[in-house]
């Protein structure tokens, strides 16, 4: 509390409520009164509401997002709101406390927005198109396959798995990733393949 | 789950151990609240530590991390010595009446067969008499000495209460509370449930912990009914649909097998999976495994797999050991094994064991990717961060992509949930820079690989050039096409096997079950489970209406469930011999004389008669299993094993340590702890406020749970001169870490044989990036050993010493 | 705007997207800080109360995420002390807060971790509004709501002193006083407080306040027939009830819940003190909107003197010392 209550501070701070003061005492005759001393606007009037899923745990509650936007009509659409959604049958509009906060999820100050490469020894990032980031990634996968692949083990069985490479899937992608995922990397022969599930 | 989230509402009882499901489920534990609102259900907790899911309990007790196996087998003999059992169901539904080979024993601790060298059983002896018919032989009076019944009383007898409270911790008179309320739900119209997580999964002997509990609620008749079953509460959004399609190095979709070396051919691969039923007129469902395996075939390679190369069967990888695991493949790594790894939406730097040898073994890569929304430590693991991340960034010669994906938000496709529901979500921002959806980067990925193997041809092209990829945009597949490949379609004209004239599903359509799969390649489907998801009628997954008949919480028109949009699995077994319902309030499904019908989709074959075919159609008995043959690989009963670093010895045998059939490699053997160096007993979790290491990049989050601590009782601190909020040193044998200390009432000392045992609480929540403060997590001490099935590894026990840290380390 | 929402009677619903006009406004307030003789509504609005079932708390902290989310505020990221408190005190940025007291039961010798969610109780006799000297600052509707109006707050932490709950918090930044609004701006358009919708367990439901007496019966009976024998409903009569209410397992011992007050009451000193508030911004008025009407009202408005002034000083300094059980 640093604000020196004396008299001439009131005078000095009663300024800012002026308006609202009068008009108040003078019993709300003006529109103005109803500005000042009301409620904030309801902010999320003129939203879009897109139905999604929570992304963490696998209770999978229902959520509204709001955006000033609409990306189902090609337009750039930014996360406004995000809260529980009353017709999903599990949740009933509820969230917890990382669920209610996915807003802050989707704009952390740490989401990537940008591909980029560490080389080897150095202690930085550094920035990368995607087409070189790919076209790198693609020619270390072949070189390291074609090195390291295994057509047929000691006894002669074909075994056609590559042991030098490993995939790690996500938890919480969707299946149409996973199986996307699933496809390329056994297409490969990558047997050290494995995901979220135990940890 | 074999039950859904909605379906806990129905319980009387609600046994959370081995989990924490206030915290890290809240909005599911809503139902539990239901339950006791509006059944006047009670819940018990089970825990080391006084949780918040203890704080809203009607009955805690304590026990030691890593004992569950010792409660859970005195709980069943308790029941068993008490008569309560639901004996029709334990006599019908149930292999108790199965008899057991004669070689079959359990002495000192171990079952029979045990090879020390091998660190194996040979489990020849774990099985059934079996008759000349080929069935298994059976004595329906539970009487034969052989009998599965009596073997697992004789099995559970050395777990008296005072057994139990030697080994657990747990004081006698509360374990035997809880045995009292748990044994009440052996009514016909009394259910329990069990919630649990990791508490159970991340041991070395997890999966043994959850045979434990299953066992108990078979005997209690809890399995299939509503408001039972077994409820494995998973921790991610997605991690249910990524087991379902087999994202796991010895999986194929819906939990089909990658084979092995021993499996060279087709045919040898299939004579081991013909699934014979064990008793007359089963089901044993898994008698279809090639229809599901040749419609995945389909799906991978289309019209390269054929009948003639046996559906392509080259082109599948062979296993020269069971599973290339994350241990493993870090082991693997740190012996420079490894030249290239990919990390999609996963940051094994915290999530996985013994940091200090993933950060080496990270450190011999040629090549990491990194695809994630966030920054993580993984993608960061060479930047030097003082005594969070100390080590030398020139000597790290790794190259590091760092790719940006979308998140939930911003993208379009289903998760699975807990409960098997699989929910269709719509993207509602646009990614930020940019950021790109994981579709598009897989794709881009593979494209290029295959040009270049176009291009250049080199080692075995053919499963790369023949896969798959009729997408309308190959460099962007969408989530519907991709959904609609996983539920199936027919690539013939599909007939009817009773009626060879009737066409089922068309040439081109998508197919409307699994039970519309065929093995002659008439078929395609991704993952067999899903089938039924995405028909001619659209996407089944979007579905959206709410409504719930007579208030049973089960939704069958909201979303999808697999398999076949069934709720509740083994529901069958919700309804006696004559097929009418153990309960009438909780009727589930019911036979009218002609066929089965009711709330749920009946998880049998609607017209097989309840008094011949048993509910558990996926098992070769038509019963469920109170004794697992060789199915698992420490035993057909769960054992009572220590955890691999314990502060005691295992009772039955001094020389065991851990689970002595799971896999240790030498180096990590080497780095195991004791307890008279480390005398106190760790154990890891999560905390409500933050999910994973994700939302320490949350402003929100981070603001709620600031910093990494450790929680100790008031005795230890005592002991110890640590001071509420003071910092600490917590050091094992594999690492150290600085922490927080909260000093709890809701810790205390256990007394184990007569000597207290002090637990030091490790939440995991903390790293070097994001917006809260930098930290560490267990991982930092954690051994590098897993369960002995799953390879899950022993978070949940190990040793530990603490001390004051007055000053903050400086690297 | 097309429709005109309806009070809420519950926070289980989505929030509308279209523009609505609020079902109440300034024509519904029944009092004002700093300024007598308001006069009444001439209609009066249903009763509303959030109901905080302390036994359905799992302490997730749901409530402070969305009401963080729903407010944009933005609370700091402190460090840990050795407690579950985070942040460790309501603040401007926090206006709810998780307080965690461990109690072991001296009847049954067993641990109980109570879990209460801390914030405004919007009393149905305000302390904060009647301490309060800023007219305008501080307005009650006529549904039980208490609101601070930032732009006529002053600052000066009277609001503090008069809350029998210590719940207000000045901000350094701005130097007004926050607090927990009911989500007054949903509450306008029909819905229930971000944090009674969040709550996953419903220990935070929201609706009339006889519905919520109602619903409360329900659950404490549910308490007795598990053993709670002193279960009961938190809706203090010392400030002529409240808008939040607490149904409490103890409810015969409100202390051990992170010491809330036993018999809360407007402090004698405020009770006692010549409309301070009452007086201050309209005699600015005078001086400062030359050439308005002056109002009936006007005239009735008196300088504070140097004692109620003295009394308001001592009031802040007696809270804030923690020897006397100030929590700050």
């Amino acid at each position: 509390m640093n604000i020196d209550l004396s008299r001439r501070g009131f005078l000095r701070l009663a300024g800012a409520g002026v308006a609202a003061t009068s008009l108040g005492a003078m019993g709300f005759g003006e529109a103005e009164a109803a500005e000042a001393a009301h409620v904030r606007a309801f902010k999320l009037a003129t939203t879009t509401e897109t139905r999604n899923t929570c992304p963490y745990c696998s209770v999978a509650c229902g959520i509204i997002m709001y955006s000033k936007g609409d990306v189902k009509v090609g337009e750039k659409a930014e996360l406004l709101h995000i809260e529980g959604d009353v017709d999903h049958p599990t949740n009933r509009g509820t969230l917890c406390p990382k669920g209610a906060a996915l807003k802050d999820f989707v704009h952390a100050p740490t989401r990537l927005t940008q591909p980029r490469v560490r080389r080897a020894g150095s202690d930085q990032f550094e920035e990368v198109s995607w087409e070189e980031a790919l076209d790198d990634i693609a020619r270390a996968i072949k070189d390291d396959r074609d090195e390291n692949f295994i057509a047929q083990n000691e006894d002669g069985v074909t075994v056609n798995r590559w042991t030098t490479a490993g995939f790690l899937a996500a938890s919480a992608t969707t299946n149409e990733t996973a199986w996307l995922t699933y496809k390329t990397v056994r297409s490969m022969g990558i047997v050290g393949f494995d995901n979220q599930a135990r940890v | 789950m074999t039950n859904a989230w909605t379906d806990i509402k129905n319980t009387d009882l609600v046994v959370v151990m081995g989990g924490n499901a206030a915290e890290a489920h809240p909005c599911g534990f809503k139902w539990v609240t239901e339950a006791k609102a509006h059944r006047g259900a009670k819940l018990i907790v089970v825990d080391p530590r006084y949780t918040r899911t203890a704080s809203v309990a009607d009955y805690y007790a304590p026990i030691r991390p890593g004992s569950d196996i010792a409660f859970l087998m005195g709980a069943i003999r308790w029941c068993m010595e008490n008569d309560k059992v639901q004996w029709e169901y334990v006599k019908n539904f149930t292999n108790a009446a199965f008899l057991v080979r004669d070689d079959f024993g359990w002495n000192d601790g171990l079952f029979t067969g045990y090879d020390e060298e091998k660190r194996d059983f040979d489990k020849s002896s774990w099985d059934y008499q079996i008759g000349d018919d080929g069935y298994a032989l059976t004595d329906p009076t539970l009487e034969n000495p052989r009998c599965v019944w009596q073997l697992l009383k004789k099995h559970v007898d050395v777990y008296t209460p005072e057994f139990v409270e030697n080994i657990t911790g747990t004081p006698r008179d509360k374990f035997l509370t809880i045995c009292q309320m748990i044994g009440e739900c052996s009514a016909v119209d009394r259910t329990m449930t069990s919630m649990y997580a990791l508490g159970w999964t991340q041991h070395s002997k997890g999966a043994q912990n959850i045979r434990g509990m299953a066992m108990l609620q078979l005997i209690l008749g809890n399995i299939g009914v509503r408001g039972g079953g077994m409820n494995a509460l998973r921790g991610h959004s997605n991690i249910q649909g990524l087991t379902d399609l087999g994202l796991m190095s010895n999986l194929i979709p819906g939990y089909l097998n990658i084979p092995t070396e021993k499996e060279p051919d087709w045919q040898t691969y299939m004579s081991t999976r013909d699934f014979k039923p064990l008793q007359p007129n089963q089901t044993s469902y898994w008698q279809n495994y090639s229809k599901f395996m040749v419609s995945f075939m389909k799906a991978m390679w289309g019209d390269a797999a054929t009948a003639e190369n046996d559906w392509a069967y080259d082109y599948l990888p062979k296993l020269d050991v069971p599973s290339y695991d994350i241990l493993r493949m870090f082991e693997l790594m740190d012996q420079g094994r490894v030249n290239t790894y990919f990390c999609q939406g996963f940051n094994p730097m915290l999530s996985f064991p013994h940091r200090g040898k993933i950060t080496t073994a990270l450190s011999q890569l040629k090549t990491l990717v990194v695809m994630d929304p966030l920054e993580t430590e993984t993608a960061n693991f060479w930047q030097n961060h003082g005594i969070h991340n100390d080590v030398d960034t020139a000597s790290i010669q790794t190259n590091v992509y760092q790719l940006p994906t979308t998140c939930f938000a911003e993208d379009e496709g289903a998760l699975v949930n807990s409960g098997r529901w699989i929910q269709w979500h719509w993207a509602g921002a646009t990614p930020p820079g940019q950021a790109k959806h994981d579709t598009w980067i897989m794709a881009q990925i593979f494209q290029r690989v295959r040009k270049l193997y176009q291009e250049e041809g080199g080692a075995f092209p053919d499963a790369i050039l023949n896969l798959t990829w009729n997408y309308e945009d190959p460099d962007e597949p969408t989530p519907a096409e991709l959904a609609r490949e996983m539920n199936g379609r027919a690539l013939n004209d599909v007939y009817d096997p009773a009626d060879d004239a009737k066409v089922v599903a068309q040439a081109g359509n998508q197919l409307s079950g699994f039970g519309q799969l065929r093995d002659d390649g008439s078929t395609m489907a991704g993952c067999w489970i899903f089938s039924g998801s995405w028909t001619e009628d659209g996407n089944m997954m979007a579905r959206r209406d709410n409504s719930d008949p007579d208030d049973t919480g089960m939704f069958l028109k909201w979303s999808f469930a697999w398999p076949a949009n069934r709720r509740i699995l083994y529901n069958r077994a919700s309804a006696d011999m004559n097929g009418k319902p153990w309960d009438p309030t909780r009727k589930l499904i019911e036979w009218t004389g002609e066929k089965w019908e009711g709330y749920d989709v009946p998880d049998i074959s609607p017209t097989a008669k309840p008094s011949e075919v048993g509910p558990f159609i996926m098992n070769q008995e038509g019963v469920s299993r109170l004794f697992t043959r060789g199915m698992m690989r420490d035993g057909p009963f769960p054992t009572h094993m220590e955890p691999f670093e314990s502060p005691m010895q295992n009772v039955f045998n001094k020389k065991m340590r851990g689970n002595p059939v799971a896999r240790i490699f030498e180096s990590d053997a080497a780095r195991l702890g004791t307890s008279d160096e480390f005398p106190f007993v760790a154990t890891s979790y999560r905390l409500t406020e933050h999910f994973h290491y994700w939302t320490k990049h949350n402003v929100v989050n981070a603001a709620l749970q600031p910093e990494f601590f450790v929680e100790i009782s008031e005795e230890l601190a005592a002991e110890r001169g640590i001071k509420k909020g003071g910092r600490v040193r917590v050091w094992g044998k594999r690492g150290e870490v600085w922490a927080k200390a909260v000093v709890t009432k809701r810790l205390r000392p256990l007394i184990c044989d007569g000597k207290p045992v002090h637990v030091v609480g490790i939440p995991l929540h903390w790293g070097f990036m994001g917006a809260a403060k930098k930290g560490f997590g267990p991982n930092s001490l954690t051994p590098f050993v897993g369960d002995a099935n799953t390879d899950t590894p022993e978070f949940k026990a190990f040793l530990v010493n603490i001390e004051p840290a007055a000053e903050e380390p400086v690297a | 705007m097309k429709d005109t929402a309806t009070g809420p009677t519950t926070a289980v619903s989505n929030p509308p997207v279209q523009p609505m006009k609020a079902y109440f406004d300034t024509s519904d307030i029944v009092r004002i800080s700093a300024t007598k003789d308001v006069p009444q509504p001439t209609r009066q609005l249903e009763k509303l109360a959030k109901l905080i079932d302390v036994s359905k708390c799992i302490g997730c902290k749901a409530c402070q995420s969305a009401c963080i989310e729903w407010n944009d505020t933005k609370p700091e990221i402190e460090e840990n002390v050795g407690v579950y408190e985070n942040p460790h005190d309501l603040t401007p940025n926090m206006f709810t807060l998780m307080r965690f007291s461990e109690w072991e039961n001296p009847e049954t010798d067993d641990l109980e971790w109570l879990i209460r969610k801390d914030g405004c109780m919007h009393c149905e006799d305000p302390g904060c509004l009647k301490a309060c000297p800023a007219p305008g600052a501080i307005v009650q509707y006529s549904n039980g709501i208490v609101d601070f109006i930032h732009d006529n707050c002053i600052g000066c932490g009277y609001c503090v002193t008069g809350c029998p709950f210590n719940i207000p918090r000045i901000s350094q930044v701005d130097h007004k006083s926050y607090k927990c609004t009911l989500c007054s701006d949903r509450v306008a358009v029909g819905q229930g407080p971000a944090c009674a919708k969040a709550c996953p367990t419903q220990a935070i439901v929201f609706g009339t306040k006889e519905d919520m007496k109602a619903h409360a019966e329900t659950r404490i009976e549910d308490l007795k027939s598990r053993g709670y024998d002193n279960a009961g409903l938190y809706d203090p009569a010392g400030v002529g009830g409240t808008h939040v209410m607490y149904v409490l397992h103890h409810a015969d011992k409100p202390g051990i819940y992170n010491n809330l007050p036993e018999n809360p009451r407007i402090s004698p000193l405020v009770e006692g003190w010549k409309g301070v508030t009452k007086t201050a911004g309209l005699a600015v008025v005078g001086l400062a909107a030359l050439g308005a009407t002056l109002h009936g009202l006007f005239s009735r408005g008196n300088r504070p003197d140097d004692h109620d002034d003295q009394a308001a000083e001592t009031l802040v300094v007696e809270r804030r010392d923690p020897e006397n059980g100030g929590h700050i």
